[in-house]
């Protein structure tokens, strides 16, 4: 009948605009998520560690010197590059990070008991950079030694070994 | 007959109060009137105010610091020395700002302790604690990220050592350290993220959440009232704020003002030697507020102390306001005469557990055949965890404690262990991180 189609029609349309209200205050709403998504994003990316030129550790090669400039068993703080070169016994090389592994402090060289201590939590370790004593989690980072034409070369820049 | 101009004055009778009141942009958004009950300063010791007068104070003192600070490695150090000797009374602006901030953390940390124990977080109340807590966070990291600006060695490590904390968190340690810092090491980058957060982040978030907060506090009909008293039915006595309330809280903060004065005055901010990366100071020690979480590494393997305690801590926290308890009543001292004797019985538990955990801990390190993870990990803390499920049960079974005053307990335990820890890392560690009398 024409009424009842009517009142049909009546309720079918406000329930229509209802969900095409809804739908569209959806699309809204994932629209402002994603911008508020990007947002976030960039300000992130302005967090980005970035290389400076001040910041070395971002990975520099290092030129320590000539091969005959470090006497076998001794070991040369670097404090550009941030390192401890040590020369073995057996005329080899070794870079080590000045960094404890713990929590970031310097370690410092002892040449009379050959040991690196930490002044910060007392952490030791051996000339090789091996854990003698906790609370350091694990050894001192190595940096990658080059040696060109007997010029003992250290790239700060490698991955710690 | 033409009326007379009327000259400025102060409101004279309550209708004039009012009208005052709600036209004036800085007081339209208190109340006009509040319960005679609530002028009792030990109702709430003045502790929110209070901090609210040093963010004012610190905001206003930074303002001036900006105007000569240099967030630059190069220049950092050296602008506060020039502020502090060229300046006039840049000295005294420096030490109010350092004392401002020092004291406003102890005072956000009583003023949770005061609503935690006036039962403020109760309906409706349940949100303005977690805005609360957001604050206190902010103030941490407002605290922290202003520590390492003068860039002296003091500085410079305690941030070193306390950005490489967060590196023991799994999966993310690394990324998150790294952006925390801007790179692998503090460096110039660090100093201007630090800078920037701690004058214009931060800053701009307290002002949010502190207008939140008040909100919230007028949308909830004002402080937390205490019960009243027993027999006393008649209506509860409303006075004007003016000058009831605003004469206190005028004295309040005008002593409050004259007490950082004077410190400013007497003690100086530190400030060490020039920070010099290839010297760690012997100990290095993270600031005093973060002292406590120092300690728990020390105890604790650091996936437990860096990760998972602060995790459930903050957990605790956080639904705090939501736990089921066996009433809502709020506004009542420790719940009860018997929740006042379970917190006092809790405090003594935590003081003897806490100083047997370290005690245990300088005893125990020899024997390290165990994994520390282990030793230092699970053991402690599964220990600790059981004592409290036990105690918990312990006070339902024995004294029939609703769940009001075990959570109170619970509280009571955690707030005082952290400030054993807190006041051990701070007097009680020196040379090498070993215990020692200070």
């Amino acid at each position: 009948m024409e009424s009842t189609d009517k009142n049909q029609k009546a309720a079918a349309a406000p329930a229509d605009k209802m969900s095409r209200a809804s739908f569209l205050t959806k699309i809204w709403t994932g629209l402002g998520l994603v911008a508020i998504a990007e947002f976030c994003w960039v300000f992130l990316t302005f967090l980005k560690p970035r290389e400076t030129r001040t910041n070395l550790s971002s990975g520099e090669v290092v030129v320590a010197g000539p091969v005959e400039e470090f006497a076998l068993n001794s070991v040369t703080a670097f404090s550009r590059g941030r390192f401890y070169l040590s020369r073995l016994e057996n005329g080899g090389f070794q870079a080590l990070s000045r960094k404890c592994t713990h929590l970031g402090c310097t370690v410092v060289w002892n040449a009379e008991t050959r040991r690196f201590d930490c002044p910060c939590h007392s952490s030791a370790f051996d000339s090789r950079g091996n854990v003698i004593s906790p609370p350091a989690p694990r050894g001192l980072d190595c940096f990658l030694v080059t040696i060109e034409n007997q010029i003992v070369k250290v790239d700060t820049g490698s991955s710690p070994a | 007959m033409k009326r007379e101009p009327e000259l400025p004055h102060l409101p004279r009778d309550n209708q004039e109060r009012e009208r005052f009141i709600a036209g004036n942009l800085i007081f339209h958004f208190r109340p006009r009137t509040i319960p005679k009950r609530v002028l009792r300063f030990t109702h709430t010791w003045g502790l929110g105010g209070m901090s609210l007068v040093l963010v004012l104070v610190l905001f206003l003192s930074g303002i001036m610091l900006k105007f000569v600070y240099e967030p630059f490695p190069g220049g950092a150090y050296d602008s506060i020395v020039a502020l502090q000797d060229e300046i006039l009374f840049g000295r005294l602006i420096r030490n109010i700002h350092h004392w401002s901030a020092n004291i406003l953390v102890l005072m956000v940390f009583l003023h949770m302790l005061r609503v935690f124990f006036s039962k403020g977080f109760q309906p409706p109340r349940q949100f303005n604690w977690l805005i609360g807590l957001l604050l206190f966070t902010g103030c941490l990291a407002a605290n922290f990220t202003g520590y390492l600006l003068p860039w002296d060695q003091l500085a410079y490590w305690a941030i070193t050592i306390c950005t490489a904390m967060l590196e023991y968190v799994p999966l993310i340690g690394n990324w998150l350290s790294e952006t925390v810092r801007g790179g692998a090491e503090i460096g110039s980058t660090s100093l201007l993220v630090f800078y920037t957060l701690h004058t214009a982040i931060f800053p701009g978030c307290f002002i949010v959440l502190l207008s939140f907060h008040f909100w919230r506090i007028r949308k909830a009909g004002g402080i937390v009232l205490p019960p009243p008293d027993e027999g006393k039915t008649e209506t509860e006595l409303e006075v004007s704020i003016i000058p009831n309330l605003l004469l206190r809280e005028l004295v309040v903060a005008l002593i409050l003002v004259a007490f950082i004065m004077l410190l400013a005055v007497i003690f100086d901010a530190p400030l060490g030697d020039r920070a010099n990366p290839g010297l760690s100071p012997n100990p290095a020690k993270a600031p005093w507020y973060f002292a406590g979480i120092q300690e728990l590494l020390l105890l604790l393997h650091p996936l437990f102390a860096i990760l998972l305690v602060p995790l459930f801590v903050a957990g605790f926290l956080v639904f705090l306001p939501y736990f089921k308890y066996d009433s809502e009543e709020s506004g009542k001292r420790f719940h009860s005469r018997r929740g006042r004797k379970m917190a006092v019985v809790s405090l003594l538990i935590a003081v003897v557990a806490t100083i047997g955990g370290i005690l245990a801990n300088e005893a125990l390190t020899q024997a390290t055949t165990v994994p520390g993870i282990i030793s230092n990990g699970f053991i402690p803390v599964i220990l600790v965890l059981v004592g409290i499920v036990v105690y918990g049960k312990l006070l339902k079974k024995r004294f029939g404690a609703s769940n009001n005053e075990i959570v109170q307990a619970y509280f009571v335990l955690l707030v005082v262990s952290y400030v054993i820890l807190t006041l051990t890392g701070v007097w009680l560690r020196g040379e090498g991180m070993a215990l020692a009398w200070p």
